[in-house]
């Protein structure tokens, strides 16, 4: 459970997307009746959106005009507020476009990024690859892991002169932590980026995922459209959601898209080249973006299927948070703040001076590192070591917690044993 | 390309024809071909399995389907797979590689699983070429070639050093030209790899085993990386010409040169009869580099997460097809293969019989790179346009007569010279339309600026 890919942990894809698009690559299907009426009309008008009519032809480096559409439109909906097909890009990987776009310079001239702590663990990597700094700010745990302004100002400050900073990166829901912003957090992260010229690189991939009682998913673009004009119309924001989100899932499919806000039109002609050398996001990932934000409407013959398959995952993951959360704090040494979206947890492990010790000097490992590898020796089970905060010197797990409720019960079974067993032998050592 | 396209879009004027036959891109499908239907009912069924419940599908389908779903996490093609690729698949193709090359052996750990060829140069690439060094990284690229790897290169901050293919020769590749552009390329940049297409794009060349020796030799003895670009190996067509790998041919030069050459070579299901552009999946295999380079390697593709897993089903079919005795196979080998085969020369012979064309014969490949001899009024027009007269030929022809190409300044061409190239793997209907129109607009062209 140390990565966010559901399927293969077993949750079931939404039969919707499999059947359009089984009908998309096999044409014949068409007039196959075991698939429902709207299975068959959505497959044939995305197929007459590919050229050759196939989903086997090359699209536009940027995506299918007809999916890109889609797309403005579902934003336009879920904001309320103007999305054009033109300021979309279907991509296998947009973070790492605009990373580049980002690069360059050496030396205090380097490129920096302003990157949460904890971030998501595949950013780094990008980043590191691109040449370009990523500059910690810390999220503060005791406060459900929130944006602080003051962290934001610390990390400028320290880094002033070590770099340029070009950017900033948010999550939202955060990445694993589960973090939701409110709008007056997002306001203050836009100011923020306003006030220091950065460019906002927002990843909202979970934002069809949020479980807490009475709080919603607010887009850093529609926020930004309600604050003032001057904010409006100069703030430059890259927003990306993906087809690797909690409900559809199809990490495989590998297709996501970003949405870009008062870029200057020269730098995206820039960024539709750097795509050009990608060719384009695989046809049938595409396909499934527009099945996932287009998806069936009430008296639709696939809604009710669709509608229940949806349903039952949001209760899924509701249901396994809440028991996961609650094991994980009752487990001594561990505390985990409550997330209120996305799918992971992020507990705080204590390891003991004796056990982080061992680690570093026997085994030339971070302590979570060690952890996580005799968790999965002695269990069979695999969790994500969490990032190591140098300042308060905290561990942490990551943990994935979209998984069917059965396989849920035997990870927690498991992690408890282990820790429990894990805990005692510390105790019995230092008896 | 992109300035071509608008002009599809004016709406409202009458023209000669009912619609634009679009020969411009290396995709058969976009050009009518139709999908194979095994791939494409295996992707079928492993996309949504309750397709193999009752008797829709054929055995070796369902039997195919079912494997590979088996070889996927959760058994599902919506999971995240090893950064290398769906292990079994992995092993299948270095099997078809070894089979391929007559025995040469092929080991899975080589080889790399990627969201079509150019994903997995592009990663290559950035092991070959230091964008902070100075003199820069230079990549030997032969004229003409496909703007994507050149574009590729230019982002990587390499330099792109050409070479030039000997157009008289059937466009053959020429040693003291590589030598001369080495030689050349030493006073700017240091030369670090050499890249090779074969069978070629734009040019539908397919070198004989004698030009890959000499390539080799050229390689070790300037210490070069060699890129091999095969991605139309299933492509060849010429009753004298075989594909041979660059593997292949370096292996059988034997010691020392097999054990020491460093190679990358590089396949796709985007071409030959699959034609799957759109499904996005390639894969590198990597001859005789150093294992800390190979890890490093394995971190570059590691950021990418894998390549689309229903791609990676098809190029499993594409390395292992339906063989004689499969319910299947007479279905899969029904293939309009041999129009292909009918259609080069076919076009090749109508083209060279039009005054003002000149085109070598095309051997491999889905492109035919024929020279246009433009009267000069013409190229003074499209001057005056602000456009390449080869850019200015393919407008026109276009606008007048529906057929969309693409212009040879887009690949790279001798100073003076013009070409366009055309993608002929179409069914033959839609190339006889293609010959027909083509004919009426050179004709009347040549005429109007002559």
């Amino acid at each position: 459970v140390s990565c966010g890919d559901p399927q293969r942990a077993g949750m079931r894809p939404i039969s919707f997307v499999r059947q359009v698009i089984a009908v998309c690559l096999c044409p014949e299907l068409l007039t196959e009746e075991i698939f429902p009426l709207d299975v068959r009309i959505r497959a044939q008008k995305l197929l007459e959106a590919c050229d050759g009519q196939s989903v086997g032809s090359y699209t536009a480096s940027s995506g299918l005009p007809h999916v890109r559409q889609t797309i403005a439109e579902f934003i336009m909906k879920r904001d309320g507020v103007p999305a054009y097909a033109e300021n979309i890009f279907i991509s296998s990987g947009a973070q790492r476009v605009f990373i580049k776009l980002l690069s360059g310079g050496e030396g205090q001239h380097q490129t920096g990024v302003l990157v949460p702590q904890p971030c998501p663990h595949t950013l780094l990597p990008v980043l590191d690859e691109a040449g370009v700094m990523a500059v910690p700010y810390r999220l503060i745990e005791e406060k459900n892991w929130a944006v602080d302004k003051s962290e934001l100002h610390q990390a400028l400050t320290t880094y002033r002169g070590r770099c340029e900073l070009r950017a900033i990166y948010i999550s939202n829901p955060g990445i694993p932590t589960g973090h939701l912003q409110d709008r007056k957090s997002i306001e203050e992260v836009i100011e923020f980026a306003a006030a220091e010229r950065l460019m906002l690189l927002v990843d909202e991939v979970y934002q069809d995922s949020i479980y807490a009682p009475n709080r919603e998913f607010i887009s850093y673009k529609k926020v930004l459209f309600e604050m003032e004009k001057h904010l409006r119309d100069s703030v430059e924001l890259v927003s990306f959601h993906s087809l690797s989100c909690a409900f559809v899932a199809e990490c495989g499919l590998r297709a996501g898209y970003m949405e870009v806000v008062n870029i200057d039109s020269r730098v995206m002609h820039y960024v539709d080249t750097l795509l050009c050398t990608d060719i384009n996001a695989p046809v049938t990932g595409q396909l499934a973006l527009d099945l996932m934000l287009n998806p069936p409407k009430l008296g639709d013959p696939s809604y009710n299927t669709f509608a229940q398959e949806t349903l039952l995952t949001q209760a899924t993951l509701a249901r396994n948070a809440q028991r996961a959360l609650k094991l994980l704090n009752d487990l001594p040494g561990i505390s985990c703040q409550p997330a209120k979206g996305g799918i992971y947890l992020y507990p705080h492990l204590d390891l003991p001076p004796e056990f982080r010790r061992q680690a570093k000097v026997r085994k030339g490992l971070e302590p979570v590192v060690f952890y996580c590898q005799m968790l999965l020796q002695e269990e069979g089970l695999i969790t994500g070591p969490g990032q190591h905060d140098e300042r308060t010197g905290s561990h942490h797990l990551r943990l994935c917690v979209l998984v069917p409720p059965d396989a849920l019960d035997e990870v927690l079974y498991r992690l408890s044993t282990f820790h429990l067993r894990f805990v005692d032998s510390d105790v019995k050592s230092r008896k | 390309r992109d300035c071509l396209r608008p002009s599809i879009k004016v709406a409202g004027v009458k023209k000669s024809y009912r619609e634009v036959i679009d020969v411009s891109w290396g995709d058969p499908h976009r050009a009518g071909v139709k999908p194979l239907s095994f791939v494409r009912q295996v992707l079928a069924a492993c996309i949504y399995p309750q397709l193999m419940d009752g008797d829709k599908l054929m055995v070796d389908v369902k039997q195919r389907a079912q494997m590979l779903l088996r070889a996927c996490p959760g058994g599902s093609v919506g999971s995240y797979c090893a950064t290398a690729g769906v292990p079994e698949i992995v092993e299948r193709v270095s099997e078809y590689i070894t089979r391929r090359d007559g025995g040469v052996p092929s080991h899975p750990e080589n080889i790399y699983i990627s969201s079509g060829s150019q994903w997995a140069l592009t990663n290559i690439l950035k092991v070959l070429v230091n964008s902070e060094a100075s003199p820069r990284t230079g990549v030997l690229t032969p004229v003409p070639c496909h703007s994507t790897t050149i574009l590729s290169l230019m982002a990587l901050g390499a330099e792109v050093v050409p070479y030039y293919l000997r157009e008289e020769q059937g466009w053959a590749l020429d040693v003291e030209e590589l030598q001369r552009a080495w030689g050349s390329a030493k006073e700017v940049c240091n030369p670090v790899g050499l890249y090779v297409i074969n069978p070629g794009n734009p040019a539908g060349y397919v070198q004989s085993r004698k030009s890959m020796q000499e390539v080799i030799r050229f390689a070790a003895e300037k210490r070069l990386f060699l890129l091999a670009d095969e991605v139309y190996q299933d492509c060849v067509f010429g009753e004298e010409t075989e594909f041979v790998s660059y593997k292949r041919a370096l292996a059988e030069m034997g010691s020392p040169l097999s054990d020491t050459v460093e190679l990358a070579s590089f396949h796709t299901t985007s071409k030959g009869l699959m034609g799957e552009c759109g499904l996005r999946a390639g894969y590198v295999e990597l001859v005789n580099l150093d294992p800390a380079v190979m890890k490093h390697i394995y971190s570059l593709f590691s950021a990418d997460s894998c390549a689309p897993v229903l791609g990676q089903f098809a190029l499993d079919v594409m390395t292992n097809p339906p063989q004689p005795g499969d319910p299947s196979y007479p279905l899969y080998m029904k293939v309009d293969h041999f129009l292909f085969l009918i259609h080069r020369k076919a076009f090749t012979e109508f083209i060279n019989s039009l005054p003002g064309f000149s085109c070598q014969p095309v051997e491999g490949g889905a492109f035919a790179f024929p020279r246009v001899f433009l009267p000069p009024k013409a190229i003074e027009t499209a001057k005056e346009l602000g456009m390449k007269p080869d850019t200015f030929y393919c407008m026109r022809l276009l606008e007048e007569a529906g057929v969309l190409s693409s212009p040879g300044s887009e690949y790279g061409q001798q100073e003076g010279t013009y070409h366009i190239r055309f993608c002929i793997m179409t069914p033959s209907e839609i190339m006889e339309e293609i010959l027909r129109r083509l004919s009426t607009f050179h004709k009347r062209f040549m005429n109007e600026f002559s």
